[in-house]
């Protein structure tokens, strides 16, 4: 009987999509798209992927629709959108079919040769124990594929560093709502809780630093709508260090291990753990400042918006 | 005996869920269709966490739905009251057709 | 397997109207969003080949992978959007 669900989650999910690239009305796409990524993450949860259903619900739908809202807003859509189909080259379609044959022909060969694939998973199973953490997940990502890891914190770090570069954070729109701060005053320490909660139990369930990190960046854009400008996070040098922290401590942590005579980011099975936690602490809180400076756009200014009434960006 | 209960709570769910959907789509205007959409929504969450809660193991976990939906509650009220302040602030619209 | 098969090849739909999306499409934010659904049907064929039935483990590479992605996606989306900005700002100081 799952295979219904699968087969409704697979047509909502193509419907979604398809109606938002299909949409000459920009609002109407970035909706389909926030509503799209919650469905993908139905299917990540039957495809028995907890971790990364958390972090697509945050990241990919939630935070990525936030950015897209908060565009949106600020420039104003023309009323007239120019043609969606432009460019029409006749030459993209035997791409497309190409590419196509190419990722099924892929996707085939992997699902083939799943033999192989198991022998990885069981070196994966093997060295669990060794790893500081219970959760094979997390054992990837911090400790068998730490590289990996660092690599996607400093290209965080990159992105957030050039849209601080650009300008100035957006000049937005906060609702001086009583309701909206009603909400927050409750919902602004029962996030930060499961912020952290969720980074702690990654240990051993899903969750993990970017969950934790996502959670506390929405909590960050809560803080920014009910109108305190920086959102929370520091002006000046210190953000500069706070989006430095998870880099920095994990390079920092990769040379130690050296210095005691194992390879880069080689930890010894005694200090994983402790390593490990205060990597992923260090990476929540620089992933969190790093998100929320995306979504203010640009570099965040001190104060608040009660100065001003509700205005739009010139 | 509990898999009937909880397939009724999580049917009429569905149902409620359905009938605020009807109404996005057949309603004349934000105000209405936020109405609909509100209402319906968060009584149909609350009879869907109900019937998962009569499957849940412990009342540990029960009382986490429970919290699931006062949390959405919340979180759709002020988003609708949100909402409905811009409609009836800025009457000349905002250039989408609904 | 099956649910492997059926998400692995939406995945490649997906891939595959995204990228449509990408060339034909000339409004900057529904591109930003067809590169994201394209995004999302690389990581659909990704999980799919790590599933390994209801009652085993998934496979956990293909997760560290996928969850990379998810925040390399954000960030590109999110430089895309600034440079965006700063680009109408640049055209409307002319």
């Amino acid at each position: 009987m799952m295979w219904l669900l699968d087969a409704l989650l697979v047509i909502t999910m193509l419907g979604l999509a398809a109606g938002a690239l299909l949409s000459r009305q920009t609002s109407r796409s970035v909706a389909l798209f926030i509503a799209f990524g919650l469905v993908v993450s139905l299917a990540w949860a039957r495809l028995a992927a907890p971790d990364v259903a958390l972090a697509e619900a945050a990241i990919g739908a939630g935070l990525t629709g936030a950015l897209l809202l908060s565009s949106l807003a600020e420039r104003g859509e023309p009323l007239a959108p120019p043609a969606a189909v432009t460019r029409f080259s006749l030459w993209m379609l035997p791409s497309l079919m190409v590419a196509g044959l190419l990722m099924g022909w892929a996707f085939a060969a992997a699902l083939a040769g799943r033999g192989a694939q198991t022998a990885l998973h069981g070196h994966i199973e093997q060295h669990m124990p060794d790893s500081g953490v219970d959760h094979p997940v997390t054992a990837v990502l911090l400790n068998f594929r730490a590289y990996d890891t660092l690599l996607e914190l400093a290209v965080l770090l990159t992105a957030a560093l050039a849209i601080m570069a650009l300008g100035p954070a957006r000049q937005g729109h906060s609702a001086r709502s009583t309701v909206l701060r009603g909400l927050a005053s409750w919902l602004l320490p029962a996030l930060m809780v499961t912020g952290v909660y969720l980074l702690w139990v990654g240990a051993k369930a899903p969750g993990g630093a970017f969950q934790a990190g996502a959670v506390l960046a929405a909590a960050g854009i809560l803080l920014r709508l009910t109108g305190v400008r920086g959102a929370g996070l520091p002006s000046g040098r210190r953000l500069n260090w706070i989006l430095a922290a998870g880099v920095a401590v994990f390079v920092l942590a990769g040379i130690a291990m050296m210095g005691i005579g194992r390879g880069f980011l080689d930890y010894s099975p005694a200090l994983a753990k402790a390593l490990i936690v205060a990597i992923e602490t260090t990476a929540m809180v620089s992933i969190a400042a790093a998100l929320i400076v995306a979504f203010l756009g640009g570099r965040p200014s001190a104060g608040s918006d009660t100065s001003l009434s509700r205005s739009h960006a010139p | 005996m509990t898999d009937w209960m909880a397939s009724a709570l999580i049917g009429a769910g569905v149902a409620f869920f359905i009938a605020g959907s009807a109404g996005l789509l057949r309603f004349p205007d934000t105000l209405s269709r936020l109405h609909a959409l509100t209402k319906a929504d968060n009584v149909g969450l609350g009879l869907i966490c109900a019937g998962l809660a009569v499957w849940q193991a412990s009342l540990f976990e029960a009382t986490k739905l429970l919290f699931i939906w006062l949390a959405m509650l919340a979180a759709s009220a002020t988003g609708s009251h949100l909402l409905a302040r811009t409609v009836v602030e800025e009457p000349e619209g905002h250039g989408d057709s609904p | 397997m099956i649910p492997a098969l059926l998400y692995g090849f939406t995945g490649i739909a997906l891939f595959l109207a995204g990228a449509a999306g990408v060339v034909w499409i000339s409004a900057t934010l529904r591109r930003v969003v067809a590169a994201n659904i394209m995004g999302v049907g690389v990581f659909l064929v990704l999980i799919a080949t790590a599933y390994r039935g209801p009652h085993t483990p998934a496979d956990p590479l293909p997760h560290a992978l996928v969850l990379t992605g998810i925040v390399v996606a954000v960030s590109a989306t999110a430089l895309a959007l600034a440079l965006h900005r700063w680009l109408s700002r640049e055209a409307a100081d002319e």
